[in-house]
């Protein structure tokens, strides 16, 4: 593997979520109603239906464009790309193929990958419309028109990643743009995001700007999920690198299209470059060439709202989060607005911060969860994070109320009622059940003054046992060596 | 007879109480049978039209005609292709829903080319129309049914569409006017679509004025056509004007000149004659009157230019006629047999031809060399004519090259070199200009026409010219009567 460089391109496709109706026809752009439930008969292609371009969509690609510091085009128009197939009834799709008809051309984009900054190239971003979704059932499918026509963007980088965890960091900064600009969900869970991955092996230490030293580029098309890139990269690159290694790489390794197949974590050839579909681009008649006022453009530039990177800082400088806590907040948008909702409402940045990283996040990944799918509101957060600073229950119990606040659906501040948890916090009755340890437990007084100090912790968790953890701990703590150091 | 007035007479006698709608559809429809027996002119006969009731709006409770390639709500609309033979849509077009709030009643639904792709009136799938004033020969099409329906006094008018010259060219062969306001001044959504970007809308009447009142009816803009635009302030009728004196028209030498044509038949020489006394007409009205020259090799670049852009859009416009969500469904063990099936029984030979030459002239490694060129050559014949709208209001010209061509094409002179003069009202498309034809005479019995175009959203200069001339000859309001 060290012998060669390996050159990755990515094509992201996104929807466009967040916009109300479809990006040429005025149904509503939603996945939540029934199948087939969210059509114009331009959807479907009857006859005489005509494409109308969305303005919001335009908008939000134009976004798009201006983050990756793309080159936005003088007009917009867009071209009709014709093929034959059964989830998309007009049989052509509409598209900006071709420059300069993109909504962006030529960009850049800084991203983290393993903690350094690397740069992507980006050779163009265009707005399109989404084919119906199909689902096969053995020798049947089913198809859903109310993914025809939802508005996506096309991502296509130059071939400038050299390894999977760069590829899966860029395509995750690109996730988190998207949330963050209030693009899309971009969830892949919901087909939201799919990629094609070209690559290609060469042998290091020639100049990589020389195209004629690339090797053959492989494209790999349908991956659905970021593990999917990961999985199907590696496993190309070691494709490849097995036939140069046995010297049939010229025999094996030819410009063709492959399937990601998960089940068996494999690619699948499709079909060779030579049997490559011609489109047959021209620019579509029915919507005429606009022109992109300079107002228009500086007036989206302006809305462009606050992305990942920026609150990340602001955690880091403002609430003296560590990176490394940033860096998990921000990485899904949801979780770094729940943060911010109980700051909002006047918590420690730092206790919510612990809370939301450790107990919160463990808890939706261990169920495949998102955020906004909790019962757990920052509201009801705050209130039991206030509830430990007021000294009312300890964290220790504040943890089991979390938990179980997670699991059973419960608000926590219930739970703390229900159970009649409330650390106890006066010295007579702490004291009370200290005697009854120590009464217990004579060597350990003497082996603490033999210098094991440590036997401190076993005693204060005897206490707390005793009191069903509702004693104050540190308290506890204090008065412990008090005692002993009285004896 | 009722169905042979003109609109505003019918609007009168309706308001007076001579007549009711109910017993102008009755007659429309009697009358609609009649033609259908003998030229084949209509795809659908509504007989159960419903009356409306008769309002301010000229056009109230009056039947009329529209053009089988309308999608009409609850109405078969087949674009006369057995790949639609069944379809009844569920919307209605734009333009037929703008005349139904103008309470007009459609009593038919008329036959056209297949999909409009065709010049003869032959090739719908319910066979040839024939033309009312001599049924051995053609309407011209695509536009045919309702060109031959108003000849004939089925109605005062009928909608078309035209893409080359659908509506003008069936017009002149009919004798009757037949129009095609400025791109998108009324909108296509609900258009079955041939051509996107020649495709246009229209109407058939036998005068002038007919033609500005239904225009007014239909237009507007469309938020389903992003290629409509808002005409509010563009009132034809109520602005028609026989006052026309110091507008400028030119005539094209090297379409109108005799000496163009070395072997010239009698109908030709004849028509180019009579266009000419035409012009004497033009100059009596006050007009200025100019011969002009157009590079003839640009002119003739015209009809390649026509076939490569509008067959490459057709073949992508037609993709959507699979079988599958309208029209019948193919045969096949796969959707690709069956849809393969559907096309191959459903499209003439015609339109299949016109599918090949698309998808060639489209494909990657031919696209610079015919559809940019067409492109390219399509510009520039637009910057010719605008060029000559700086200097002149109108260009007027010849429609084709005769009376209506023989259904038996051996009968037909075949003549090469008059190409451009059958083809020329493409350019109309090409740049979306408005143009119409109106009846100028008789050649061997038969009807001829001359054509007036202008310059975008100048619709109402065309119209003026057109209703000034056309009231200084006598061939206003004609209905077709057979003759041998």
């Amino acid at each position: 593997m060290n012998d060669y460089l390996v050159m990755i391109g990515l094509e992201m496709h996104c929807e466009i979520s967040e916009t109300k109706s479809k990006v040429f026809s005025s149904a509503e752009n939603s996945y939540k109603d029934l199948p087939n439930s969210n059509i114009r008969p331009i959807d479907m292609g009857f006859p005489g239906t005509l494409p109308v371009v969305n303005k919001e969509a335009v908008r939000m690609a134009l976004m798009a464009s201006m983050i990756l510091n793309c080159k936005q085009p003088e007009h917009i128009y867009f071209e009709r790309k014709n093929y034959y197939y059964p989830d998309m009834p007009k049989n052509f799709q509409i598209t900006q193929e071709t420059k300069p008809a993109p909504v962006g051309i030529y960009g850049e984009l800084e991203y983290e990958c393993n903690g350094e900054t690397k740069k992507a190239l980006i050779n163009n971003i265009h707005l399109e419309e989404d084919a119906a979704s199909s689902e096969h059932l053995g020798s049947t499918t089913l198809i859903d028109y109310n993914r025809a026509g939802v508005p996506l963007l096309e991502l296509v980088t130059e071939p400038c990643f050299h390894s999977a965890d760069e590829a899966v960091s860029f395509l995750e900064t690109m996730r988190s743009i998207y949330q963050y600009a209030g693009i899309s969900e971009a969830d892949s869970k919901k087909g939201q995001i799919r990629c094609d991955v070209n690559i290609s092996i060469m042998e290091k230490g020639k100049d990589e700007k020389d195209p004629s030293n690339w090797g053959t580029k492989v494209e790999i098309k349908n991956v659905n999920s970021f593990g999917g890139v990961r999985d199907a990269i590696n496993y190309e690159i070691e494709r490849q690198i097995d036939a140069k290694e046995d010297g049939i790489y010229d025999e094996i390794i030819e410009q063709e299209t492959r399937r990601w197949d998960e089940e068996s974590g494999t690619t699948i050839r499709m079909r060779s470059k030579v049997d490559a579909i011609d489109y047959k681009y021209f620019v579509e008649p029915n919507i005429p060439k606009f022109k992109l006022s300079k107002e228009w453009l500086e007036e989206i530039r302006k809305s462009i709202p606050e992305l990942a990177s920026d609150r990340k800082a602001k955690y880091i400088n403002e609430y003296g989060i560590s990176n490394y806590d940033a860096t998990i907040l921000v990485k899904e948008k949801p979780v770094a607005d729940y943060y911010e909702e109980t700051i909002k409402l006047g918590v420690n940045p730092k206790s919510s911060s612990n809370w939301i990283t450790s107990v919160i996040l463990g808890h939706l990944n261990k169920f495949d969860l998102s955020i906004n799918d909790i019962y757990l509101t920052p509201k009801m957060l705050v209130d039991l994070i206030k509830l430990i600073d007021e000294g009312t229950i300890s964290s220790k119990q504040a943890k089991e109320v979390l938990y179980e606040s997670l699991t059973e659906n419960k608000e926590p501040v219930k739970i703390v009622e229900e159970k009649g948890m409330k650390q106890i916090g006066d010295t007579d009755t702490i004291n009370k059940v200290i005697q009854e340890v120590l009464e217990e437990q004579p060597a350990s007084i003497e082996q603490y003054k033999s210098g094991r100090t440590n036997i401190v912790d076993f005693l204060v968790g005897q206490v707390m046992k005793k009191t069903r953890g509702q004693a104050n701990p540190a308290m506890t703590r204090n008065m412990i060596i008090e005692e002993i150091e009285k004896r | 007879m009722y169905m042979e007035k003109t609109i505003k007479e019918l609007h009168e006698d309706l308001v007076n109480g001579k007549v009711t709608s109910k017993e102008l559809i009755k007659e429309s429809l009697e009358k609609s049978h009649e033609v259908n027996e003998k030229y084949n002119a209509f795809v659908t006969i509504m007989d159960d039209a419903k009356e409306t009731e008769v309002t301010d709006n000229l056009l109230s409770g009056i039947p009329y005609g529209i053009k089988d390639n309308y999608s009409t709500k609850g109405i078969l609309s087949t674009g006369s292709s057995n790949t639609l033979k069944d379809y009844v849509p569920f919307f209605t077009a734009t333009a037929i829903e703008n005349l139904n709030k103008a309470n007009a009643v459609p009593v038919n639904k008329t036959v056209m080319d297949e999909f409009g792709m065709g010049g003869t009136g032959t090739t719908g799938h319910t066979g040839i129309v024939k033309n009312p004033w001599d049924p051995t020969r053609m309407t011209a099409g695509s536009s045919a049914g309702s060109a031959c329906a108003v000849a004939a006094g089925v109605y005062p008018y009928a909608t078309g569409s035209d893409t080359g010259d659908s509506i003008r060219k069936p017009a002149a062969y009919c004798g009757i006017v037949g129009y095609k306001p400025t791109y998108g001044m009324i909108s296509r959504y609900g258009l079955f679509a041939f051509a996107s970007s020649l495709d246009h809308c229209g109407v058939l009447t036998r005068c002038v004025e007919d033609a500005a009142i239904v225009t007014d009816n239909m237009k507007g803009i469309d938020k389903y056509d992003m290629t409509s635009w808002d005409s509010s302030n563009i009132n034809l009728y109520k602005d028609l004007t026989d006052d026309v004196k110091g507008k400028k028209i030119c005539y094209i030498k090297e379409i109108c000149d005799i000496n163009n044509y070395p072997n010239a038949s009698d109908e030709l020489k004849e028509h180019l004659e009579n266009f000419k006394q035409k012009l004497e007409l033009c100059k009596e009205l006050g007009m200025e009157v100019t011969e002009v020259s157009v590079d003839e090799t640009l002119l003739k670049a015209s009809p390649s230019v026509y076939v490569v852009i509008s067959c490459a859009e057709a073949t992508s416009n037609m993709s959507n006629l699979t079988g599958f969500i309208f029209g019948p469904r193919g045969e096949g063990n796969t959707y690709i047999e069956q849809m393969k099936d559907h096309r191959t029984k459903g499209f003439s030979p015609l339109i299949k031809r016109r599918f090949v030459i698309g998808s060639y002239v489209l494909q990657a490694q031919n696209k610079d060399r015919y559809f940019h060129n067409a492109q390219r050559v399509r510009r520039l014949l637009v910057d010719e004519w605008k060029k000559l709208f700086k200097e002149y209001d109108a260009i007027i010209l010849p429609v084709g090259a005769g009376p209506a061509k023989h259904l038996d094409g051996s009968k037909n002179i075949l003549d090469e070199s008059t190409s451009v003069l059958e083809e020329h009202l493409q350019i109309g498309n090409y740049g979306g200009f408005p143009s119409i034809t109106i009846p100028d005479g008789f050649v061997s019995n038969l009807p001829v026409g001359l054509n007036i175009t202008g310059n975008c959203y100048n619709d109402q200069t065309v119209l003026n010219i057109a209703y000034a001339l056309e009231s200084k000859m006598e061939y206003k309001n004609q209905i077709a009567k057979e003759v041998k």
